[in-house]
């Protein structure tokens, strides 16, 4: 008989010190389907593929290829083997050309000169076998996210890889993208290629896995057929749980101002133009305000104007009254604001520290932390950090002592978010709070958003998620290019109209 | 329990930096065995034995003194590398801080007749100042403080020929003695020498430049600068984000550099061990072997008391190689060899993490292997 998986990785165990990663875990990827890994941020799923990337050595357990047990000690035995995989964020050379991205470390030559034109060929028949619609001579810096993600995959099929990994594929993407993407791997399926699909995006999931393997905690829950499984029977696998996928919330009742901006202009890093362009919003206490665009329209430099951390080119900034547009960070930090910023690694934590250092980052020198000849105060540091790992449920191998880079990322999220909130601030800007997070997490993060809400706080998101938007907001200011272009409200709009604004394809004269 | 030794940090951070040494005392060997195979081994010797090098007990601990002497500036420069490293800078215009210390500390005590306190306390200023240099280039003009660095190194080394030119005969290209009429610069011995069969220049400099090591190691890791500085020093952004003034930081960690390593000049400048020679071509080495002798320490300033001793000891050791059979700038190769190789530390490092882990694999796998050999046999009979 023969044997009907593509790629079986059976009992994997791997051990990290103070945590099991990987518990007995088992998948079999079928020849020509779309299986789905689906688990919260630190059950696992990214050292299961590290191991069947050979960058860990499993403690137990077997890979099989085809039936034939193999053993894997590298990423190259891994690619000589077939895999190959679409990380997250891309390994592209801005300044090449998509050809040139393709044949990279496995250029056509002879006697060392280059072969272009076979190679060109062949990615142009692969392109339309498979209906990407890509253009070999574009450069990767012009094209959008979604053909820089198209390349990728081509590198895939350029190598011939039979078992393909996309890695979270669909968080940078449009919803219309996401859609073509979906369309894509269900033709690489039918073409015969296995492809492993790491999500947390359960509808992504029901739409085109065959089947999917949940994980929770390092441990294999089960594998089901998706079309047999509910939405809500897979979260509920994922979290352990029935999660509310719908925020509950009251009724809102805007307050008095706390933050007022008005005209504000933030030039950009990357081009000439002003990133953000005249831009007016007030926000009033007890209010979600939610900043929705496609990403790159201006969301990260208006916070980055906000928040103090890039000057502003003109306008104002007025914060409980006081007007804050020249102020220092640290002056705005304690006139209360709290800023989750979008990069959690870049801005929210200094990574080789360890968690309780991590949790005083902006209050360190407060009398609680440091004593008047300067010296820190270790023991309550200690104390204060632990006090938040318990009340937030921040979960670390070490406890406050454990380094930040050695956390999962969502747990690392829960204590950016811990920080910022403790903090008690008037207005908090909560920047993609829930990025690459699972279930579990999002759900526990909106609820805190929202409970700062019903605090009297003023709650500025900003987000790239049409469901967050929707969810958990008040009011919706759609950014394009710089500019507020509509104002919606979430009960009455629908996600479609969002799209359009989102897409530019429409706007009103907003009035802030 | 071996394994959890092994693993400890502070002992991975020993380890390797005595694999560094004798890794380097290997090839200065084979370096030697190539040039004049006869004496190779006995010049290694004496590079190793240093004072030991005379017969006699008291010329064995004066000049185990002399070492101790010399050992103090470079420690001060180590641990001026090693603090502005903790902030992610690389301080190389440190031979250039430790040279302006010198020129400041002798105008001070030659032409100006001050006493050793306010020599110190002048040179430390400059020192500060010229660091200080470096840090707003860095932080306002985003210029590289290797660069800047290195050039400024040359700046202050003609600068101190042209003005230590002041304060010297003019048939010796070499500046006052400071026991003659500047008897007051003299750092005070406070009995020192006696411990060393009376060698004067054993001084509280020795000491002090201990006690720097300690207060070092207290700012970066019990207080709210230190905090401060290893945060911008681990991740500018984040520091940035919550509202450290993380330019300031950069300009006062170079600040407090360069006072360090101006300092660090006065401790040998001002026992009157060393006198400068005006027509240098280059800045003393101290400055660059600092960032060896950090490197060796782990970048701990504690650490940096050891490797500074060390480096220190074969430095002087190498003047002891006998120049009938090797030319005279074998002492400074060797040491170089050695000292080159000590940079290699943190290599080293990450060699034996690997080394830890894939052992620990295999245990694993032979164990996995071991164990399915049993259940098999269990289940023959």
């Amino acid at each position: 008989m023969e044997n009907q998986y593509a790629i079986e990785m059976l009992h994997i165990t791997k051990k990290f010190p103070g945590i099991i990663a990987n518990d007995d875990i088992t998948i079999q990827l079928k020849k020509g389907e779309i299986h789905a890994l689906l688990g919260e941020n630190g059950a696992g799923k990214s050292t299961l593929m590290s191991v069947l990337f050979g960058l860990y050595q499993a403690e137990e357990g077997v890979i099989k290829k085809d039936g034939k047990e193999v053993h894997i000690k590298n990423p190259n035995d891994a690619n000589a083997l077939g895999i190959g995989m679409v990380h997250q964020h891309f390994k592209l050379v801005e300044c090449f050309t998509v050809l040139d991205n393709i044949i990279m470390g496995v250029e056509p030559n002879k006697f060392g000169f280059l072969q272009k034109k076979e190679a060109r060929e062949k990615v142009l028949e692969l392109s339309e076998k498979y209906g990407l619609h890509i253009d070999p001579d574009a450069y990767i810096e012009d094209i959008t996210v979604g053909m820089q993600q198209r390349t990728e995959i081509l590198k895939m099929l350029y190598r011939e890889n039979e078992i393909l990994i996309f890695d979270e594929p669909t968080a940078v993407l449009t919803p219309q993208e996401i859609d073509e993407l979906m369309h894509i791997m269900k033709n690489l399926a039918a073409e015969g290629k296995s492809i492993l699909f790491i999500s947390h995006k359960l509808n992504e999931i029901k739409a085109v896995a065959d089947r999917c393997s949940v994980l929770r905690k390092g441990k294999y829950i089960g594998t089901v057929d998706t079309k047999d499984a509910t939405i809500e029977e897979l979260s509920a696998m994922m979290v352990g749980h029935n999660v509310n996928l719908h925020v509950k919330k009251e009724e809102c009742t805007p307050g008095e101002v706390v933050l007022d901006i008005e005209n504000m202009t933030v030039a950009s890093k990357m081009h000439k133009n002003n990133a953000v362009k005249n831009v007016s919003l007030k926000v009033h206490r007890g209010e979600v305000v939610c900043i929705a665009g496609i990403d790159g329209n201006g969301q990260t430099e208006f916070v980055y104007g906000l928040s103090g951390l890039e000057p502003l080119v003109s306008g104002k900034i007025t914060l409980c009254g006081e007007d804050i547009t020249k102020a220092p960070i640290r002056k705005r930090l304690l006139s209360g604001m709290s800023h989750i910023p979008e990069d959690r690694h870049k801005h929210g934590l200094v990574l080789d520290y360890p968690l309780d250092y991590n949790c005083v980052l902006q209050n360190y020198f407060k009398p609680e932390f440091t004593n008047k000849f300067g010296f820190l105060r270790k023991k309550n540091i200690r104390e204060y950090a632990e006090k938040l790992i318990e009340q937030y449920d921040v979960r670390s191998g070490q406890g406050p002592i454990t380094i930040a880079r050695s956390m999962s990322g969502g747990n690392q999220q829960k204590a950016i978010v811990a920080r910022e909130i403790d903090k008690n601030p008037e207005l908090l800007i909560a920047v993609q709070p829930t990025r690459g997070l699972d279930v579990g997490a999002i759900e526990y993060i909106h609820k805190q958003i929202v409970a700062q809400r019903d605090a009297g706080k003023a709650v500025l998101l900003v987000s790239l998620e049409l469901e967050e938007v929707m969810d958990v907001s008040d009011r919706i200011l759609v950014m394009y290019e710089g500019e507020i272009v509509g104002e919606l409200n979430p009960k009455t709009a629908t996600e479609d109209e969002l799209g359009l604004y989102m897409a530019g394809a429409k706007r009103d004269e907003v009035k802030a | 329990m071996i394994k959890k030794i092994l693993k400890n940090d502070a002992f991975q951070s020993l380890f390797a930096s005595l694999i560094c040494i004798v890794l380097g005392i290997a090839i200065g060997y084979i370096v030697l065995l190539f040039i004049n195979p006869e004496g190779a081994g006995e010049a290694i010797l004496e590079v190793l034995k240093n004072f030991m090098h005379y017969s006699k007990t008291n010329l064995q601990i004066k000049n185990f003194g002399n070492t101790l002497v010399k050992t103090a500036p470079l420690l001060m420069c180590s641990l001026s590398i090693l603090f502005a490293y903790k902030v992610g800078l690389f301080n190389i215009g440190a031979a250039g801080q430790y040279c302006v210390g010198i020129c400041v500390s002798l105008y001070c005590a030659l032409a100006l007749g001050m006493g050793w306190v306010p020599c110190m306390i002048f040179a430390a200023i400059a020192g500060a100042l010229y660091g200080a240099i470096v840090g707003l280039l860095k932080s306002y003009c985003n210029v590289n403080e290797v660069i800047s660095g290195i050039m400024l190194n040359w700046i202050a080394l003609y600068s101190t020929n042209m003005i230590l030119m002041n304060v010297k005969d003019s048939t010796s290209p070499y500046t006052y003695h400071l026991n003659i009429d500047s008897q007051n610069a003299i750092l005070p011995t406070l009995g020192l020498h006696n411990l060393f069969e009376g060698n004067e220049r054993v001084t509280i400099a020795i000491p002090l430049s201990i006690l720097f090591a300690i207060l070092v190691s207290v700012v970066l890791d019990k207080t709210k600068f230190g905090y401060e500085l290893k945060a911008t020093g681990f991740n500018k952004n984040a520091a940035k984000y919550c509202g450290m003034a993380e330019k300031r930081n950069i300009i006062v960690s170079l600040m407090i550099s360069g006072a360090i390593a101006a300092l660090g000049a006065c401790f040998l400048y001002l026992t009157d061990y060393e006198q400068w020679s005006c027509t240098s071509a280059a800045v003393p080495a101290t400055g660059f072997n600092g960032i060896a002798a950090a490197f060796l320490g782990g970048l701990n300033p504690i650490g940096a008391i050891f490797s500074s001793y060390f480096i220190q000891h074969i430095t002087v050791g190498g003047s002891y190689v006998d120049k009938t059979m090797y030319c005279a700038q074998i002492s400074d190769l060797i040491s170089a060899i050695i000292i080159y190789l000590c940079g290699f530390v943190f290599f080293i490092k990450y060699a034996m993490n690997q080394l830890i882990d894939k052992s620990e694999e295999k245990k694993a796998l032979k164990a996995k292997a071991i164990a399915e050999a049993n259940t098999q046999e269990g289940g023959d009979k």
